[in-house]
Formats: structure tokens, C-alpha cells, sequence
């Protein structure tokens, strides 16, 4: 009875069979499988209501599935808003989040190559230092990088948001193995031709490996664009703002109005809403190879 | 992971195809070690004054007193280490995060695992169920706390979820401000799953992905009861390098948490994790740094010999991934 689910090929871990009870199991996991669905998609939907909401609609005693009159001017109303520096903070979020990405890819690869095909006599013990800071729980670094950080004179710059973030053992790593793994014959075809290791790194290793840059872009820049602490710590100051620290100021300041800052994390969640819709493939090889987001 | 075999290397350790590579590469490439440097270089100079500097200087300063400074004035010995582990905040802080932890880490391996294996299962619009559920991935735990904050857990009448108990007749609950019972709980550990259920269901069905489907064949033959046997039997220890992978990631993500207890409750006696003392001791209104570098290296170790502990215990490594 059963074999013929099996002639699809794929693994059934739970496995079907036709009995009553069967049946029944079936129904009963299409039921949570619904639920779920609908638990994970209401914040969503309360982002969309609210946002598009007025004040009225959101307070009012009685719930309102969806608000009888889109408020389209809200978006308006947000970055008009001159007590709230939205605006700023989108900015200085896109500035982090893209300059971030591409410094800590920039670097990451590029180490990674080196360690993995430039012969070194003490690669070795670089690689190991560089391992080392893989053990230390990245969240504790904040007070320790912050007096680094302060000294500098960095405080409230994007100088320092984005530069102590750019050097990630991680992404290093990751490289570093994935390199390993890259046909020589490639590279073997263009030092023929002359190429030097820039030249080979350049023209013939990092074109042939964009989708494994593309998939560690994408969690980086979600990172990046989400991340809180490090951006809570350096900008002090409302011009150094990222998104995330500027939601968050607003959710106790009591100074905006709800509608608004619904609108802020629609607009906040727009760029990433367009990578999952987008490179969601990319994304998850990311995860899958990584193991990582934060 | 498999180097392509080259005329040097049949044997793949590592030291050997170095060897090898380098004895050609002398011939042809001149600079070896400068271009080592070009690469790697700036990589090194970046993590020597971004990761080890900071360390370094931190444990400088944990020796110190240092108020409003990052200089190291008066040395003051282990006095900080001192009274770090005899400060009661700091202390229940820890406390917090353990019951966090025990709360948090089993249900997400559990709940991630259910819907990986549900999505696994489903034959029509899989792709569109994975998507739903991992999309949350994509949200900060800002505007999550934002949204649990403001439209769900608000506390009154037109918060979400005091509508629905209303339509039960049930009174309105301040949700994040009731400590007995301690109703908080529930808005901090819904928030971390949704927002994490995603990232670990994808890292299940990638494990699950990995089965071979004649181990099911197998035990299909052998007479292994579809459901609950083949279940405990074939998939659950075929996963067990993505389970190891899963409940040390999610334990270390729980020792760390700030985001969502910041946002949510803020500085509050009651459901502080370690990370939010330590924020409001170092970097609130008296810049505390030789205390806060002190406890940032005590919850650094503590976070390290969990990992450490855990490993152990799951024999990391022992199923090949």
C-alpha cells in the first residue's frame, strides 16, 4: 500500500499510510500546519494595519480587521515629521548595512584566498589567531570594543558603526574553506597566461563564485541592517541613529504617534522583505553553509 | 570540501599539498610573501586592533578603577572580579538568563524540528510554507519587540491579544508589567520564536534533506511502523550533527540575549539578562568600564565552558556532518 508514496522519491520521515488512522494524522498535521502558517503571518498583517491606520482606528475598543480608509499620507507624515529623524536614521542604516557588507566581504575573501592558495611559512599560526577570536561570544566584545572604539574618538560616527564591524574571523574562515575547495585548474589556466595572484583572484576566482559571495552578502547585509547593539552603543548622538536605534527610542519615548512608527518598520523591513522575495535561494545556502545570522 | 586532486597531492593532508604548490609557485610568482601580506594583511591589522586590542585593553582595565574613562588610573587588584560575583543584580541576572535558557532552547529545537518536519512532508507550495516561515528571520528583534510591544502585549483593551481573551470574557492582562504570575514571560519567549523558528527549521530541513531516502526503504522492509518508530529509529539519529549544531547555536544566542528583554521590559530588576546589567553599568549614566569589563570576561568564560560542557556531552563531531 504504501510503497507507491515511496516511488516519488522523496524521504517521508513521518510515513504515510492509507489506514483510517492515517487519514486522520494527515489531517491533523495539515491543521497545525495552518495554524503556524497563521501565527507567523500576524505581525505581519498588524504591521500593515497599523501602519495604514489612524490613530482612531488602532485605539479604538473594538478590533478593526483593516482599517475602512487606507492612510497612504502616513509615509508622508513619517519623514515629514521633524521631531523624529526617520529619515537620517534610513540613511545612515542603508550607509552601515551596504558599506558594512562589502567592506567585511572585501576583506574576508581576501584573507581567505591568501590563507588558503599564497604558501606562507607561518599561515598556519594567522589562520589559528584568527580562529581564536571565533571563541569568544561575540555579544561581551561590546564593553571591550567600545573603549577601543571611544579612544578613537569615534563615538556617534558612521566611521564607528561600520569599521569595528568589518573584520569578522567568521566570514574569514568561511572563505578560507570555501577557497580550499576551488577547482586549480582554473587558476592554473591563467597563470599560464601570465595572470599574478591579483590578477587570478580578480578575473577567475571571484567571478566564478558569486553565488557563494551572493550568499553570504545577503545574511550579512540582514545583519547588518537589523543589528542593534553595536549601533545602541556608538550612536549617542540622534545623528548617528541607525533605524533600529531609532524604533527603539521611539517604542518608550511616547513621542510619535503608533500609526508612525508602523510605518517606520514597514519601511525598515522593505529592503529585506525584497532579498527574501529575491535571493531567498542565496539566503539559504547562506544559512545552510554558516549556521549563522547574528 | 574535497581539494581537486593534483599531480603533487594524491594525498590529501594539507601540509603536503602546501609543499607542493609552493615549490612550483617559487618558479613562476616572485613576491610570494609580499602578496601573503597584500591579501591577508589588511584583514590581520583590522582584527589585531578591532578583536585582540579591545580584549587586551579590557582586561587591562578590569584591573582598574575607571570611571567615565577608558584609561586605566588606579589599580584596585581582583576587586572588581570581586564584586562582580558578589553584586545580587549581577548574580540574578544570571539567574534570569538560565531560566531563559531552560525555556527557550528546548522549545525551539523542538518546535523547529515540528515544522521542518511538517514542511518536509507537504507536496503542494512547500516553498511557499518555508518562505512563511522563515521570512520573520528577515525582521530585527526591534520591530519585533515593537510590534509584540505596542500591538500585542500592550496590557490594554486594544492590544491583540487581550481582544481575543476578551471574546472569552476573559479581563484585560498587563502583559509585560505582572510579576506574579509572571505573565512577561510569555511576550519574551513568543517574540525569540517567531523570530528564530525559521533559521533553525531551514537548518533542520537541510539535515532531513540530508537522510538517504533507502534508509526509509530499509525500514520500510524491515517492517519499521511508518510515524512514530521510523521517526525515533531512522530520523532523529540521522540528525544528530544538525541537532548538536542546532542546541548549541540556540544556547548561545540565549546567553546573549539583549535585544528583545531591552526593548520589551528595558532595565527592570525582574528580567534582566547579563548583557543588559552589564550595558546599564558600563554605558549608563556613571560609565562604569572597570566594572563592566570585569563581568563582560566573567560571562565571556561562563559562555565558553557552557560550549565547552555542551560539546562534550553531545561528543561534537562524532556524526559526520
Amino acid at each position: 500500500m504504501a510503497v507507491s508514496e515511496r516511488t516519488t522519491g522523496t524521504p517521508q520521515p513521518i510515513g504515510f499510510s492509507r489506514s483510517t488512522w492515517g487519514r486522520v494524522a494527515l489531517v491533523l498535521r495539515w491543521i497545525a500546519l495552518l495554524i503556524a502558517v497563521v501565527l507567523f503571518l500576524i505581525p505581519f498583517y498588524l504591521i500593515l494595519r497599523n501602519a495604514l491606520a489612524t490613530e482612531q482606528d488602532i485605539t479604538a475598543p473594538d478590533w478593526t480587521l483593516f482599517p475602512s480608509h487606507l492612510q497612504w499620507s502616513n509615509i508622508s507624515e513619517l519623514f515629514n515629521d521633524t521631531t523624529v529623524p526617520m529619515a537620517r536614521a534610513m540613511y545612515n542604516s542603508a550607509v552601515v548595512a551596504i558599506l558594512g557588507t562589502g567592506g567585511q566581504l572585501l576583506l574576508a575573501s581576501m584573507a581567505g584566498y591568501g590563507l588558503a592558495r599564497i604558501p606562507y611559512r607561518h599561515a598556519d599560526k594567522i589562520f589559528y589567531a584568527i580562529v581564536a577570536t571565533l571563541m569568544i561570544p561575540g555579544a561581551v566584545t561590546f564593553i571591550p570594543s567600545f573603549i577601543v572604539v571611544s579612544s578613537f574618538g569615534w563615538v556617534s560616527s558612521l566611521r564607528g558603526l561600520i569599521i569595528p564591524t568589518l573584520f569578522s574571523g567568521f566570514a574569514a574562515f568561511l572563505f578560507r574553506q570555501y577557497f580550499l575547495g576551488f577547482p586549480r585548474e582554473l587558476e592554473e589556466a591563467a597563470r599560464v597566461d601570465g595572470a599574478g595572484y591579483f590578477g587570478v583572484f580578480w578575473r577567475i576566482v571571484v567571478p566564478n563564485s558569486l553565488p557563494f559571495f551572493a550568499a553570504l552578502a545577503a545574511i550579512t547585509f540582514i545583519g547588518n541592517w537589523n543589528s542593534f547593539l553595536w549601533p545602541l552603543v556608538i550612536g549617542q548622538d540622534s545623528s548617528s541613529w541607525t533605524i533600529q536605534v531609532a524604533m527603539s527610542t521611539f517604542i518608550t519615548a511616547q513621542t510619535i504617534n503608533i500609526h508612525e512608527l508602523f510605518m517606520a518598520v514597514a519601511v525598515s523591513i522593505l529592503p529585506l522583505v525584497l532579498i527574501f522575495a529575491f535571493l531567498q535561494r542565496y539566503l539559504i545556502q547562506g544559512v545552510t553553509q554558516s549556521g549563522i545570522k547574528d | 570540501m574535497s581539494a581537486p586532486a593534483t599531480k603533487t597531492s594524491a594525498d590529501p593532508a594539507v601540509s603536503g599539498e602546501r609543499r607542493g604548490s609552493r615549490r612550483r609557485r617559487r618558479k613562476t610568482i616572485a613576491g610570494t610573501t609580499l602578496w601573503f601580506w597584500v591579501f591577508v594583511g589588511p584583514f590581520v591589522v583590522g582584527l589585531l586592533v578591532f578583536s585582540y586590542l579591545p580584549i587586551i585593553w579590557s582586561l587591562v582595565l578590569s584591573f582598574f578603577e575607571a570611571y567615565n574613562t577608558a584609561t586605566p588610573s588606579k589599580f584596585v587588584g581582583l576587586r572588581n572580579y570581586v564584586d562582580m560575583l558578589t553584586d545580587h543584580n549581577f548574580l540574578s541576572s544570571l539567574g534570569t538568563f538560565t531560566i531563559f535558557a531552560v525555556f527557550i532552547v528546548p522549545l525551539t529545537f523542538v518546535l523547529a524540528l515540528a515544522l521542518a518536519l511538517l514542511v518536509n512532508q507537504v507536496k503542494i507550495a512547500r516553498a511557499f510554507f518555508r518562505s512563511v516561515f522563515f521570512l520573520p528571520t528577515a525582521c530585527s528583534y526591534v520591530v519585533a519587540s515593537l510590534i509584540w510591544k505596542l500591538s500585542i502585549f500592550n496590557g490594554v483593551r486594544f492590544g491583540l491579544a487581550n481582544t481575543v481573551l476578551g471574546w472569552f470574557g476573559i479581563d484585560n492582562i498587563a502583559w509585560l508589567s505582572t510579576v506574579d504570575p509572571p505573565w512577561y514571560w510569555i511576550p519574551l519567549v513568543t517574540v525569540r520564536l517567531w523570530l528564530q523558528l525559521g533559521f533553525y527549521m531551514i537548518l533542520f530541513i537541510a539535515g532531513l534533506q540530508r537522510i538517504s531516502p533507502t534508509l526509509y526503504e530499509a525500514a520500510y522492509v524491515d517492517g519499521a511502523k511508518p510515524g512514530w518508530q521510523v521517526f525515533r529509529y531512522i530520523t532523529l539519529p540521522q540528525l544528530r550533527a544538525t541537532s548538536v549544531a542546532v542546541l548549541i547555536l540556540n544556547l548561545i544566542a540565549a546567553y546573549q540575549a539583549f535585544d528583545e528583554f531591552y526593548n520589551l521590559v528595558g532595565n527592570v530588576n525582574y528580567a534582566r539578562p547579563p548583557l543588559v546589567y552589564l550595558y546599564g553599568i558600563s554605558l549608563g549614566s556613571i560609565q562604569d568600564l572597570g566594572h563592566g569589563s570585569a563581568g563582560a570576561l566573567i560571562l565571556a568564560v561562563i559562555i565558553m565552558l557552557v560550549t565547552l560542557l555542551q560539546n562534550r556531552i553531545f561528543g561534537f563531531g562524532k556524526a559526520g556532518d
